[in-house]
């Protein structure tokens, strides 16, 4: 065959193939990208530009979040850059194959005539195939515990795609550097080194190396074009509008319940918004969210991993609703919504709203466990999970010195939004009888609401219950509209959560770690001695992770003396007690192992440290039972934030 | 199938329960009402029969506080009909709540009464067992499964020791719910409110309430602290300690 | 007109129930004010021989085929014209799920006042009930010129007779257009532990919290050398079978010990193990009823004390 008919054939069959792979792309992708999504509910998304772009900068440009993992995280930043900038060089091979017939050596003028663009794309082939070798180093030797449920065999596969991808493109190089017909060989060293392997052979045979290898690399692009749209590696078409459409609402801030024909949640693929359709698409399976979570780790059957990839199977091959079939009530009830799985995905997939939405689906069915039943109930009743009489709220004042006021008659500063634990719990009355009487003694004006306080109904409506939690909200304002006061402070981050970014129209919320380290900053509070102590401090998920109050506390603790020796899982890593999500009124059966347990462990195991500290009533009651259940009574107590203030006052 | 369902609210004993200046009864300024738990009970067991094998629930209440958002919740639940009697309450007993809810319930005509078994303020008599009388239909307690078959129910009856009776009663009956046979279902609150929209509480004035046949009582007190408990005090080590000489002393250590 | 005390014999499959003798002794005491005899109602087939150990004056048989089972309507027929004939000045009947079948419909059809929840009679004669969940006690004269009673368990010690007291054959009256039948009796569950047996019962209530903690229990209950036992909410919730339920639809168990662990004192538990020869009773709720029937108590939390005491007891037993 001459020269001539073979390059007439080529582009045919470039452009054949090329149409063909582009056509099955188009028909694998197109349900997803538009049929699907267009059939969603709207999410609102846009506005604040200036934030978004410079979330593509940090967190695709920087690739940030992938880094906590180093190794692998490197190893993605040159994949991902080396795929930006080698995406040239496929165009270049499509339009050199299309325009075989008429200019075999066709070349993109100026970007293909630029050397520094070689040097940089050769270099960052290198740096690709490296980094791939790692992934697969990564996925079939190391087997981290991450990829547990994670589709490896695709991964590996797209893996060796890219590959065989940037190899055949440095030896289709090193052959036209062979040949003399690349003007740009000085700017492709690692391209005429792989061609100096065979640099002995015969122009002929370079020649058809350089074809093959063409053939290869071209094949292989098309063939993952083809397999882009399955799986995971959509994510390659879907993680910049992922990232650039995230959410920029406070985090602690829910969307409100939508309903269909008078029922309340999401139970049907159609029902869900498009940015959660966008985030089952775009899940890469990289497991950092499962990693993370306390769901997964005490062996209940929740990874958010699994449940974007079990939503993203329904979304694609429909055997059943969504829900119960494609995602079971025991996983939708596992979750703490601690949000450390949004914390670290990469993509900013959301897993606890669509959560949230499918639970208020299951509480429009009444399907729940009787624990939770029984505490819903008492919520709506008594306004607390506990089943007391709401008369009792304020029963923990009695006898505390000087009386505490009332809000609805007296003029205060602060209104102190006390919550149910704090409140109801025996355990907890000392703790919230010392508080009262360490607000007195730094001489703040505070009062509380009394019996009129309800449950501020952050984990109400996280359980998915959005009317009992509207008409809590109501009574609760009805509440503060008849009290007098400035500033809502309260030491229970579910409730500061909520009252700060859910209820509408509130003044200044503060969690009581931020008013003390104000009034500590401004000299309103000495401490009369350094405490001493080695201690460390447990950042509340809905404190820390939600609300970004990570160095108030820290400063409060080191002010009382004390020197802080951080867990290895601390500030936005903190694991969650376990508490959240409404799981505290949840049956335990299916808990294996406790999150609270592995907490303590962790932080008993730091060298000198006896001390615990915390800033939730929750967590206090959840670790203080922990360090019983552990045996480490001898080696760790377990002190409210206020203990130590309490203390060194 | 018509199935009626009445229901009594009682003293929710949560709260702290007073007796009043008369020592004779409990003082109402503290007193909150709960539905009875048997009764709640009773509500469910009528509407899984309901969705068993087709019909229609009533449900029906002595108005007093909180009555309304209950009636709701069962039409929420699945039932059909909601009836409030209204009148003074106050010094009624079961015999006249019976005699007022029989009035009522001969103008549904219902196949089945459902009631819960007892409820604790019962004094003179649990009602399903009057109402029954009142009606001329036979009465069956302590019931926790139905099945309809035909013109009669097979009721599971409970006896002491898991003891269980299987009973054929003939309908139109009364029977006494002691469980019905799932726990009663939650219902959101959202649907509630919904159907606050749509039901009608339809109100009947209760005709000569009167408290014959009925128990007097002259004195109303909380058990004596008298025969009370010797109480432990310590840590759960001195606790269990003495706890460990107690068992020992009773032979059983 | 009589000033006798009437007491309608519980008895089921061939056996006297217990209540029926605690009944009878509280005929005995309210004999005493009312001047009357103590008059047991035996209500059968063939069943004469139940009268034997009865702790009572003399016993009106009645003797039918449709009596051969308990139903309701059968017996309310049978002592609709017994007690209009008689009338007693009292008719007991046991709030159990015999008695409360009967009682009330009697009152409605005789016209008669029933008086419910009863646990003991005053020396005076007045009636002392328990309601409420055991909260609240309620005291007034007994109804004349009759009154139905329908007894709890748990104020009087049932005994059984010295002698066997004289037996009357009543007529039975006709007793047709029946509408109750038993279809089948289903046989509790034997397949575990019969707690009734046990000398040491740990129990737990609805302030185990959750069903792990039930765990803390049954340790505690091996190191004892005891079984766990429960009040309904625990078997309701499905956290221990029924075999385990001790109560007026459980068991009635007399152990040695009676540990309860959380658990309130309704009267419908408390019927079930009041005749233990000591209850310890822990409850961080010093006003619950239990404490009114315990021995000893402590309001310390059960999920405290529960894993120290298991701890030293093991100690003790020197394991």
């Amino acid at each position: 065959m001459t020269m001539n008919t073979y390059n007439i054939l080529k582009s045919i069959v470039v452009l054949l193939s090329f149409l063909l792979a582009t056509g099955v792309f188009l028909w694998r992708a197109y349900p997803q990208l538009w049929t699907k999504l267009r059939q969603s509910q709207s999410t609102p998304r846009f506005g604040q530009w200036g934030e978004r772009i410079k979330g593509l900068i940090v967190f695709v440009g920087a690739q940030l979040r992938l880094f906590r993992f180093r190794a692998p995280g490197t190893a993605h930043f040159f994949i991902f850059w080396g795929f930006l900038f080698l995406s040239l060089t496929i165009l270049q091979a499509i339009l050199e194959g299309l325009l075989a017939f008429t200019n075999p050596h066709f070349v993109i003028p100026l970007i293909g005539e630029f050397g520094p663009l070689a040097l940089i794309q050769d270099v960052i082939a290198l740096c690709v195939a490296v980094a791939v070798v790692y992934g697969m180093y990564l996925r079939l030797v190391v087997d981290p515990e991450r990829y547990k449920g994670s589709h490896k065999s695709q991964g590996v596969m797209v893996l060796s795609f890219i590959l065989t991808i940037v190899l055949s493109l440095l030896v289709m190089n090193g052959s036209r550097i062979n040949l003399g017909e690349d003007e740009l060989s000085a700017w492709r060293p690692i391209s005429a080194l792989v061609g100096s392997i065979y640099s002995g052979a015969s122009a002929g045979t370079q020649v058809v190396i350089a074809e093959v290898a063409y053939w290869i690399h071209l094949g292989v692009v098309l063939l993952f074009l083809t397999e882009l749209p399955e799986g995971k590696h959509f994510h390659v078409v879907t993680s910049i509008p992922a990232v650039l459409l995230r959410n920029l609402e406070p985090r602690g801030r829910l969307a409100a319940a939508p309903t269909f024909d008078g029922h309340a949640g999401v139970s049907k693929a159609e029902q869900f918004r498009w940015r959660q359709l966008l985030d089952a698409y775009t899940c890469t399976e990289c497991g950092r969210c499962q990693d993370m979570c306390p769901a997964y780790f005490s062996g209940l059957p929740l990874s958010p991993k699994l449940l974007m990839m079990d939503m993203r199977n329904n979304l694609k091959h429909p055997s059943g609703a969504m829900v119960p079939d494609a995602i079971t009530e025991k996983v939708l009830w596992s979750c703490m919504t601690c949000y450390s799985c949004d914390q670290e995905c990469p993509l900013f997939i959301e897993h606890v709203a669509p959560i949230v939405d499918m639970r208020r689906h299951l509480v429009d069915q009444g399907s729940m466990d009787k624990t939770l039943q029984d505490a819903l109930a008492n919520l709506g009743r008594y306004g607390n999970s506990f089943g007391q009489s709401d008369r009792m709220r304020a029963k923990w004042t009695q006898g505390v010195q000087p009386a505490v006021k009332d809000a609805r008659r007296e003029e205060v500063e602060y209104l102190w939004f006390v919550g149910d634990y704090a409140s109801y719990s025996a355990t907890l009355t000392d703790v919230t009888r010392r508080t009262a009487e360490v607000f007195s003694k730094i001489g703040l004006s505070f009062g509380i609401l009394f019996d009129a306080e309800r449950n501020a109904g952050n984990d109400v409506r996280r359980v998915g219950e959005e009317g009992l939690f509207e008409m809590l909200v109501d009574k609760n304002k009805q509440a503060f509209a008849k009290a007098k006061f400035q500033t809502i402070v309260t030491t229970d981050p579910h409730t500061y959560n909520t009252l700060k970014n859910e209820y509408p129209e509130m003044g200044k919320v503060l969690h009581y770690a931020e008013l003390l380290d104000q009034m500590i900053a401004s000299g309103k509070i000495k401490f009369s001695k350094k405490l001493g102590y080695k201690v460390t401090y447990h950042d509340p998920c809905y404190l820390g992770r939600y609300n970004g109050v990570y160095d108030a506390p820290r400063r409060v603790i080191e002010a009382t003396g004390c020197e802080i020796v951080e867990m290895p899982r601390n500030r936005d890593r903190a694991f969650c007690c376990g508490a959240g999500g409404g799981r505290i009124w949840m049956d335990e059966k299916d808990v294996k192992d406790r999150p609270s347990e592995s907490r303590v462990r962790e932080a008993a195991a730091l060298t000198g440290v006896q001390t615990f500290v915390v800033a939730c009533p929750k967590d206090l009651t959840m670790f203080k039972d922990a360090v019983k259940t552990t045996g480490n009574e001898q080696t760790l107590v377990v002190k409210d934030l206020i203990d130590l203030v309490a203390e060194a006052l | 199938m018509k199935i009626a369902v009445p229901v009594k609210f009682v003293p929710d004993l949560v709260e702290e329960l007073t007796i009043d200046s008369s020592g004779a009864a409990l003082d109402t300024a503290w007193l909150r009402l709960i539905i009875n738990e048997f009764d709640d009970h009773a509500v469910e067991q009528a509407v899984i029969l309901k969705e068993r094998g087709g019909g229609e629930v009533a449900v029906l209440s002595a108005e007093a506080d909180g009555v309304d958002d209950f009636l709701f919740t069962t039409a929420a639940k699945g039932a059909d009909k909601l009836v409030k009697l209204t009148g003074d309450f106050s010094a009624v007993n079961n015999h006249a709540l019976g005699k007022a809810f029989a009035e009522a319930i001969k103008t549904i005509q219902p196949d089945l009464v459902l009631t819960g078994v007892q409820a604790h303020n019962d004094l003179d008599g649990s009602l399903g067992p009057l109402l029954a009388e009142y009606l001329g239909m036979p009465f069956v307690g302590y019931v926790s499964g139905v099945t309809v078959s035909g013109d009669k129910v097979i009721a599971r009856k409970e006896y002491s020791g898991g003891l269980v009776a299987e009973v054929e009663v003939k309908l139109p009956a009364v029977l006494g719910i002691q469980a019905s046979e799932t726990p009663p279902r939650y219902v959101a609150y959202s649907k509630i409110r919904q159907v606050m929209g749509t039901a009608k509480i339809d109100e009947q004035a209760a005709e000569g309430l009167d408290a014959a046949s009925g128990v007097t009582v002259s004195r109303m007190f909380q058990p004596e602290s008298a025969e009370r408990a010797a109480m432990l005090e310590g840590s759960p080590e001195d606790v269990s300690d003495k706890l460990i000489g107690i068992f020992k002393e009773a032979g059983a250590l | 007109m009589s000033q006798d005390i009437f007491v309608v014999v519980e008895h089921l499959r061939g056996q006297v129930a217990d209540i029926s003798h605690v009944m009878l002794a509280g005929a005995r005491a309210l004999s005493q004010t009312s001047g009357g005899g103590v008059v047991a109602v035996l209500l059968g087939k063939d069943a004469q021989s139940l009268a034997a150990n009865l702790a009572a004056d003399r016993v009106l048989y009645v003797d039918s085929p449709a009596l051969a089972e308990f139903t309701p309507d059968a017996y309310q027929l049978a002592l609709a014209g017994l007690i209009q004939a008689q009338s007693p000045r009292a008719v007991l009947f046991g709030h159990t799920s015999v008695g409360m079948d009967v009682a009330g419909g009697l009152s409605a059809k005789l016209g008669i006042p029933v008086v419910s929840s009863c646990r003991s009679f005053t020396a005076d004669g007045k009636f002392v009930c328990q309601i409420c969940g055991g909260k609240i006690m309620a005291e007034g004269d007994l109804p004349a010129p009759t009154a139905l009673v329908t007894m709890l368990a748990g104020g009087y010690k049932a005994e059984v007779g010295n002698q066997p007291p004289a037996v009357e054959a009543v007529p039975a009256p006709a007793l047709d257009a029946l509408r109750i039948s038993i279809k089948q009796y289903i046989e509790p569950d034997t397949s575990d532990v019969d707690i009734s047996k046990e000398p040491m019962l740990v129990a737990i209530g609805r302030g185990i919290q959750n069903k792990d903690n039930i765990e803390l229990a049954t340790e505690l209950a091996e190191a004892l050398g005891g079984q766990v036992c429960a009040s309904r909410p625990v078997v309701d919730q499905g956290w221990l079978p029924t075999t385990r339920l001790v109560g007026k639809s459980g068991k009635r168990v007399k152990p040695k010990v009676y540990l309860a662990l959380g658990i309130s004192g309704a009267p419908e538990h408390v019927e079930g193990m009041d005749g233990s020869d000591i209850i310890v009773a822990v409850n961080t709720d010093p006003n619950a009823p239990i404490f009114n029937v315990a021995k000893y108590g402590t309001t310390m939390d059960l999920l405290d004390l529960a894993p120290i005491l298991a701890e030293r007891v093991r100690s003790a037993k020197g394991g």
